[in-house]
């Protein structure tokens, strides 16, 4: 099965509306709860990552009788550093973005708690492309 | 401890959820990142915050935490309440500020998770 969903720059009012969506899927597939949150908790802060720092962008969702295979393609300013922003307490959240409850320097290293496979991609000036497998068994 | 009690003891309004006030909980975790919501694994404590708006519905939501105490004087938007109550949660509001919420709980036994 595959899931597309757009998501736009600042739009905080809908910011986890894809997450939600992707939730709902999974729970109607019968996947594990504890699954379904790992995905969920890693793909939300993927989408607040694209609404937050970049441009907006893609959220791609694909699936499989055994896996779910996530990207989040953004067009953004890009992330100079990738290995600065996985440390945990590192951010550059504006702060509109903190106000929201985010921004603490957390959503890169979470989401890679709860992921099997994370590859984060990045040219300056162009966007971030995060693709994150989450197996079911 | 039951929800009706945590509501008693922080003088809490509730918002939504009234038909489960007779659950009990045995923990409880503050925190106004979400970020630091979103860490907490299979648990599913009371949270305690004092960030109002809809992402602290949200995070909650994909955390599969669904009892919220807003602290602080912090009011829930009808819009807010309204997404609570699609996803069956309990919203409560307290005056108090997020040290007194935390104080009195622990001392009336709830537990951390960590």
């Amino acid at each position: 099965m595959h899931l597309e969903y757009q998501v736009y720059e600042a739009d905080f009012v809908n910011a986890g509306a894809a997450s939600s969506a992707i939730k709902k899927t999974l729970k109607q597939l019968n996947v594990s709860p504890q699954i379904v949150k790992r995905v969920v908790v890693a793909l939300y802060e993927a989408e607040v990552n694209a609404i937050a720092h970049a441009y907006g962008g893609m959220i791609y969702a694909d699936i499989e009788p055994d896996k779910i295979i996530l990207k989040v393609e953004d067009k953004g300013p890009g992330i100079p550093d990738i290995a600065w922003a996985m440390q945990e307490g590192n951010s550059t959240a504006s702060p509109e973005v903190r106000n929201m409850g985010f921004g603490a320097g957390m959503g890169l290293p979470n989401i890679q708690k709860n992921v099997d496979k994370l590859n984060v991609t990045s040219t300056v000036g162009v966007g971030t492309t995060v693709e994150m497998e989450v197996n079911f068994t | 401890m039951k929800l009706r009690e945590i509501s008693e003891l922080l003088n809490a309004k509730v918002r939504c959820g009234e038909d489960r006030l007779d659950e009990e909980h045995e923990t409880a975790f503050a925190s106004d990142l979400m970020s630091d919501v979103l860490t907490l694994g299979d648990y599913n404590p009371v949270i305690l915050t004092g960030l109002c708006n809809m992402q602290t519905i949200r995070t909650c939501e994909m955390g599969n935490l669904d009892i919220i105490v807003l602290v602080r004087r912090k009011k829930a938007t009808d819009e807010m309440i309204e997404e609570a109550e699609d996803e069956g949660m309990v919203v409560m509001e307290s005056d108090f500020s997020m040290f007194k919420a935390c104080g009195l709980l622990f001392n009336a036994g709830m537990q951390p998770i960590f």
